[in-house]
């Protein structure tokens, strides 16, 4: 598979004397890929996002978009279109007074021809599931439908990349599912890769990789499976452990027989059903699909 | 509280004044206030409160909305009123006369008048921003204002300005809300004791808004230039403004109206 | 002795008479007992927010009455300050109420307030500081410097050096990592146990109203759909589930395993609970045999 993002030994300090947020980090993101960066506040996942669309550059080693250095100011813009940004609060990433308005802000920036944009506004908006209150003005909108709007106004765009920097942090249960279940379509139905810098780890077991950051460097890396088995090793990165390989871990230790690897509720329950009476559970076989994101 | 502010405020709607031009609208608005002081008499008035009536009918806005733009500057009003109530002589017999006070008929004549043209003033006015989005509003402003930008004025910049404005007043006076509530529960008294206490008790609420609002224009600046943003050169627009017949058709009769308004001078003697 | 707070009726309609008017609360009733620790869980809309802010008279009840102490709120509309001191409400995101040139100034502002005397506001002072893990040193710092996590933990001691008898805080782990969500919520949990005080937790986190709440307060639409203990609360799950709440996970692994056919408890709702369960279940057998 192409290349969407690779970051090349990077280095990043905010002050020329402190410790660097980001150091000496190399990743790779795959084309259509769905990486989850997770990692405790200070750990230098936000400001690894930041490389991804020339907001910050490295101090050493290189950041490509696509083979595009994002050092190179003359491709910024390619960048900024190819690699789309979504925030933490979104209140502050709106600006215009009707939703519309605002998904319509970066083509109007990049001099889009007003009926295609047209079209590429109404696209974008129910791609991101906000077409209903395109007339609206965005602080009468949940947090939730806020965000969605800053999605929109990055797809819009039609970017191949979308980076979100903690873009569920602010909100409550149910704006964050139904943003995940947007982003999750935009990656499976548009082929749009995803990196989300987050600190649930409910969200991160909903990728096909994950990336565990501490100090600036990369701490753990695999399939959610590869890494959320590793209970010890995430609590002394001062992460959390899905509630089922807890309960797996501490019955291991307990001295129950238990599978490794399990990490999920239909896995557990599964594991537990099997502990307890002897036999495989009654319907294993639609055990996997359910996890943190809901279908919609 | 804060929230009941309704200085600006816009009623979506989908009547003929809605779907106006906001170029025509705004352009309409500074000829009526300016014709407004030019037939300054009771006749002038007349014709306005009739059209205006009009407009605010075709426009489905209830007319109590009048009273409510009204109602905050009602003080400027009756000072206005009072003021010419009492410092105008007239040749005539005064009215009344009560220790140093004389009203006049004229008195009398005048107060009326000016009140009325103040209420006039604002309903007019209102009518603009309740019949057209704020950011519509901008637009227009920006369109007319175009010209001067070859003269190095920053056009564009001062219309994103105030779109952001636009778009930040009500988050801020909601975090306002927020804070005061914050400090109040930290036993600040904010709506008690002297001015001069209640000014110092200000400070709690104001230092952390600014910091908030320093931090969003911040957090907003980034998020702009990843959604390419670099100033007005090569933007387009998603909603152009496009000139309709029926907005030529409506300006003509307006300036009909406006037409009437300056004759009445003619036939009344202009006050103010 | 009376309870530390008693609803009664309690109605709130934000914009009444409005055509936008909303009913917020709706004849809401419910009893805290003192010493408590009560989560209330509901989803966004259902009222919490709203229904705290009536604790120390933020709010003004439409209808009903509210007793702190077994005192009438708005006896006396003109005293309700004095309530505020009796009441430490922390909002959402409190670190954006801080204001002051350093931490120990901005902790102090609420004692200040109260009126106490300058050695009384020192002590409280250092000892909220000390309970919210906040060090010596950055006393005089100011709080502008700190971490997101450090600033929350000074709003949150700005409160606790009121010395409220009663202690409600919104969302107090909001948009921290699980570190941060720990630390705080420890403290909070410490406070309790060390004075006393009632406390009044607001999450949209199961699993925390599940680890430090002894009863849970359930609300939806603006009227209290469920009260009681946690386990009790935690055993209704499909019914929270009804209501569009979440439930802890361990809770959803074990109403999998009943779906699954196994005579097992519900009322699950912490990890350790579950592990006990689990090896109750193995040693008994029984427990663990298809219905």
């Amino acid at each position: 598979m192409k290349e969407m993002l690779k970051a090349d030994q990077i280095t990043f300090r905010y002050a020329e004397t402190g410790r660097p947020a980001v150091d000496g980090l190399s990743l790779t993101v795959r084309r259509g890929e769905y990486v989850a960066v997770l990692g405790a506040n200070g750990c230098g996942k936000s400001t690894l996002a930041k490389h991804f669309n020339a907001i910050l550059l490295p101090e050493t080693g290189t950041v490509t978009v696509e083979g595009m250095s994002t050092a190179d100011e003359d491709r910024l813009f390619d960048i900024r279109q190819k690699v789309g940004m979504v925030f933490q609060n979104p209140d502050n990433q709106i600006v215009a007074t009707v939703v519309e308005e605002d998904v319509a802000f970066a083509l109007e920036n990049l001099g889009v021809p007003p009926d295609e944009m047209r079209r590429r506004v109404d696209e974008a908006m129910r791609m991101a599931g906000v077409y209903n209150y395109r007339e609206k003005a965005p602080h009468k909108l949940s947090g939730g439908q806020k965000q969605r709007v800053a999605i929109a106004g990055v797809v819009a765009m039609r970017p191949d990349c979308l980076v979100l920097d903690e873009a569920t942090a602010m909100l409550d249960p149910i704006g964050r599912e139904k943003v995940m279940r947007t982003v999750h379509r935009l990656n499976r139905e548009y082929g749009i890769t995803v990196v989300q810098i987050t600190h649930y780890m409910e969200e991160a077991a909903a990728a096909d990789r994950v990336v565990v950051m501490s100090e600036g460097k990369i701490a753990l890396e695999g399939t959610p499976t590869e890494v959320f088995r590793q209970v010890d090793r995430l609590r002394a990165l001062r992460l959390d452990v899905p509630q089922a390989a807890e309960l797996c871990h501490a019955l291991t230790q307990a001295g129950c027989p238990m599978p490794d690897g399990v990490i999920d509720v239909e896995g557990c329950a599964a594991a537990l059903y099997r502990l307890l009476t002897g036999r495989d559970a009654p319907d294993a076989e639609n055990a996997k699909e359910v996890a943190a994101c809901p279908q919609p | 509280m804060l929230r009941d502010i309704t200085i600006g405020q816009h009623f979506p709607g989908n009547s003929l004044l809605h779907r106006m031009d906001p170029r025509v609208k705004l352009v309409l608005t500074v000829a009526y206030i300016v014709m407004l002081f030019v037939g300054s008499n009771p006749a002038g008035l007349a014709i306005s409160i009739v059209f205006l009536t009009a407009l605010y009918l075709t426009a489905k806005i209830p007319l109590k909305m009048v009273a409510r733009s009204v109602k905050p500057i009602l003080p400027i009003i009756l000072f206005t009123a009072v003021l010419n109530l009492f410092f105008m002589t007239g040749t005539s017999e005064p009215l009344l006369a009560w220790w140093i006070f004389k009203i006049y008929r004229e008195g009398v004549y005048y107060a009326i008048v000016m009140a009325v043209r103040i209420i006039c003033l604002i309903a007019g006015t209102s009518l603009l921003t309740y019949t057209t989005s704020p950011i519509v509003l901008t637009d227009a402003i920006e369109q007319l204002l175009k010209p001067l930008a070859r003269l190095h004025l920053p056009v564009h910049e001062l219309a994103m300005m105030m779109t952001i404005a636009l778009r930040f007043i009500p988050t801020l006076i909601e975090e306002t809300d927020k804070i005061m509530n914050a400090q109040k529960a930290r036993g600040a008294q904010l709506d008690s004791g002297k001015l001069s206490q209640r000014v110092r008790a200000l400070i709690p609420v104001l230092i952390p808004l600014f910091i908030s609002a320093f931090r969003r224009a911040d957090e907003l600046a980034m998020a702009m230039e990843c959604r390419c943003y670099h100033g007005g050169e090569g933007r387009t627009r998603l909603k152009q403004l496009r000139l309709h017949a029926s907005d030529i058709v409506l300006a003509a009769a307006a300036a009909l109206v406006f037409a009437a308004i300056g004759m009445s001078n003619l036939f009344f003697e202009r006050i103010g | 002795m009376p309870a530390a707070v008693r609803v009664e009726e309690l109605s709130y309609i934000y914009n009444q008479g409005m055509p936008d008017e909303t009913v917020a609360l709706d004849r809401v009733s419910f009893e805290i007992e003192e010493g408590a620790f009560v989560g209330v869980i509901g989803s966004t809309g259902c009222g919490k927010s709203t229904l705290i802010s009536h604790f120390n008279g933020i709010n003004r009840p439409t209808s009903g009455k509210v007793y702190i102490g077994g005192e009438d709120l708005w006896a006396d509309p003109s005293d309700i300050r004095r309530f505020r001191f009796q009441v430490g409400l922390v909002f959402q995101y409190p670190e954006y109420q801080l204001f002051e040139e350093t931490v120990y100034k901005d902790i102090a502002f609420g004692p200040g307030n109260m009126g106490l005397a300058r050695e009384e506001i020192d002590a409280r002072v250092r000892r909220a500081a000390a309970f919210c893990g906040i060090e010596e040193a950055w006393l005089a710092r100011s709080p502008f410097e700190l971490s997101g996590g450090q600033k929350r933990r000074v709003a949150i001691a700005g409160v606790l050096a009121m010395e409220p008898k009663l202690l409600v805080l919104d969302e107090p782990a909001a948009g921290l990592d699980p570190e941060g969500r720990d630390t705080i919520l420890g403290q909070i949990k410490e406070y309790h146990r060390q004075t006393g005080a009632t406390t009044v937790l607001v999450s949209h986190s199961m699993e925390d109203i599940a680890k430090y709440a002894d009863r849970v307060l359930v609300l939806s639409g603006g009227r209290v759909a469920m009260y009681d203990d946690t386990d009790k609360v935690f055993a209704r799950a499909p019914e929270l589930l009804e209501l569009g709440l979440s439930v802890p996970e361990v809770t959803k692994i074990f109403l999998r395993l009943r779906e699954m056919g196994l005579d097992i408890d519900t009322d699950v709702y912490t990890v350790k609970y579950a592990v006990k369960t689990i090896l109750a279940a193995r040693a008994g057998k029984g427990g663990g045999a298809p219905c």
